[in-house]
């Protein structure tokens, strides 16, 4: 039987109205990245993560688990459930995670916290209070929880005297930027993506990096966002030669991760045939979306590099210690 | 044989996010879809606006498996919100046959 698509949902909708988030994480996981970089809390300007990267781990190991799942008599006890789920979180045991892919993606946004420093951005973070942007519910089409979340969550950055704020992942980006805008009223914050904040700096690279890479455009950033040209600028400033697959750019092809979570088997199927598309350009991939990153390298299985751009910006243009 | 049923009909053409009435039915979203969609969106949307709405759960599973991508409606020549429309009818899903409105 296939994944029950209502009780899937209904437990995503719980955990969002219920606890605030749909897949759980815990606090500490959420602010783990930011330790020791002495960001300071709030102020006008804040680097927002969205939770998106640190949650990665374990959307990972529950879309495994749901694979797993799909397709076997289990399914039929999916809305007992989601009723247990209610009471006792059964989404936190579903959702372990591995730590050294949690320490990979908590590097991911150190290093893009060096970058914005690097390029004197000044910004602070929402340590602690930070909440999940809703996009999957959005998605979804859980529209009324997610109006509510979203509602909840533009509350924080207000009470915080948050003016503008800078996203690290193309699904938030499309929230704050093109989604939240249509749904509360008076909604002022300005939001930009750091590839875009980073991109109109005009950064001197530290440190040549003579790579041959290929992209693989987020279709959430190139479509809905129009952000295209900034990872590319900033990949050849640091002196990087780009491949592009057949689909690239505005016409580039989803890895089938919005999928992962009702239709695991699909979703492996669109990204198996997309990285056949990257490999037929070069072994070495950039992504710019952590679901991205993860479903292609899932069906990549270490058969070619996968990385996300900012492990490759952050060694262009931050000189480490 | 395919039922109308007017209130579906009216309730998502009252909607605004719902809108197909310009697709000229060309199939180019077809064409362009990575899933390769059994449902064609030009199919689902004439379901939707006659009111076909028993047609339109039928292929409940092919409205959820959508990517949202947006290459069909980036390449649509009649400017359909495609994506929209489907978010929409996931919407109403959820709202009038999974009950899901509060969760």
């Amino acid at each position: 039987m296939p994944l029950p698509i209502h009780d899937v949902l209904g437990v995503f909708s719980d955990n969002l109205r219920i606890r605030r988030y749909v897949v759980p994480l815990s606090p500490g996981k959420v602010d783990a990245w930011a330790k020791g970089l002495d960001i300071p809390f709030g102020g006008e300007t804040v680097l927002y993560t969205g939770q998106m990267y640190q949650l990665m781990p374990a959307i990972d190991s529950m879309s495994q688990l749901m694979a797993k799942f799909e397709n076997s008599s289990i399914t039929r006890f999916f809305g007992v459930g989601r009723i247990l789920n209610r009471i006792v979180n059964i989404s936190w045991f579903m959702s372990g995670g591995n730590g050294k892919e949690q320490a990979r993606y908590n590097g991911i946004l150190r290093n893009i916290a060096a970058l914005l420093k690097m390029a004197g951005v000044d910004f602070g973070y929402l340590h602690g209070k930070e909440l999940y942007s809703g996009a999957l519910v959005y998605d979804e089409g859980l529209d009324q929880v997610f109006a509510e979340h979203a509602r909840r969550v533009y509350r924080v950055f207000k009470e915080n005297g948050v003016k503008q704020v800078i996203t690290v992942d193309p699904h938030t980006t499309n929230m704050l930027k093109s989604v939240y805008p249509k749904i509360i009223d008076g909604y002022d914050l300005i939001t930009r993506s750091y590839l875009e904040v980073l991109a109109e700096k005009d950064l001197k690279c530290a440190k040549q990096l003579p790579l041959e890479l290929v992209i693989h455009d987020s279709c959430v950033y190139a479509r809905h966002e129009n952000i295209v040209d900034e990872p590319r600028r900033l990949l050849k400033t640091a002196g990087s030669t780009i491949h592009l697959p057949e689909l690239s750019g505005k016409l580039t092809q989803c890895c089938g991760g919005p999928l992962e979570s009702l239709f695991p088997g699909k979703a492996h199927e669109v990204a198996q045939k997309r990285v056949a598309q990257l490999a037929g350009c070069g072994n070495s991939i950039v992504t710019m979306c952590p679901i991205c990153m993860a479903n292609l390298r899932r069906a990549a299985n270490d058969t070619i590099e996968i990385k996300d751009i900012s492990e490759h910006l952050v060694n262009g243009y931050c000189v480490i210690d | 044989m395919l039922k109308a049923n007017a209130k579906f009909a009216e309730r998502m053409k009252a909607g605004t996010e719902f809108n197909a009435s310009a697709c000229i039915n060309c199939g180019s979203c077809t064409a362009l879809c990575p899933l390769g969609i059994d449902l064609h969106p030009r199919t689902l949307f004439r379901y939707v606006l006659i009111g076909a709405r028993d047609r339109v759960l039928e292929n409940t599973t092919n409205i959820f498996s959508c990517l949202l991508c947006k290459m069909c409606e980036d390449n649509c020549p009649a400017d359909v919100p495609i994506a929209e429309n489907i978010r929409s009818l996931r919407s109403y899903i959820n709202r009038d046959v999974f009950g899901l409105a509060r969760g």
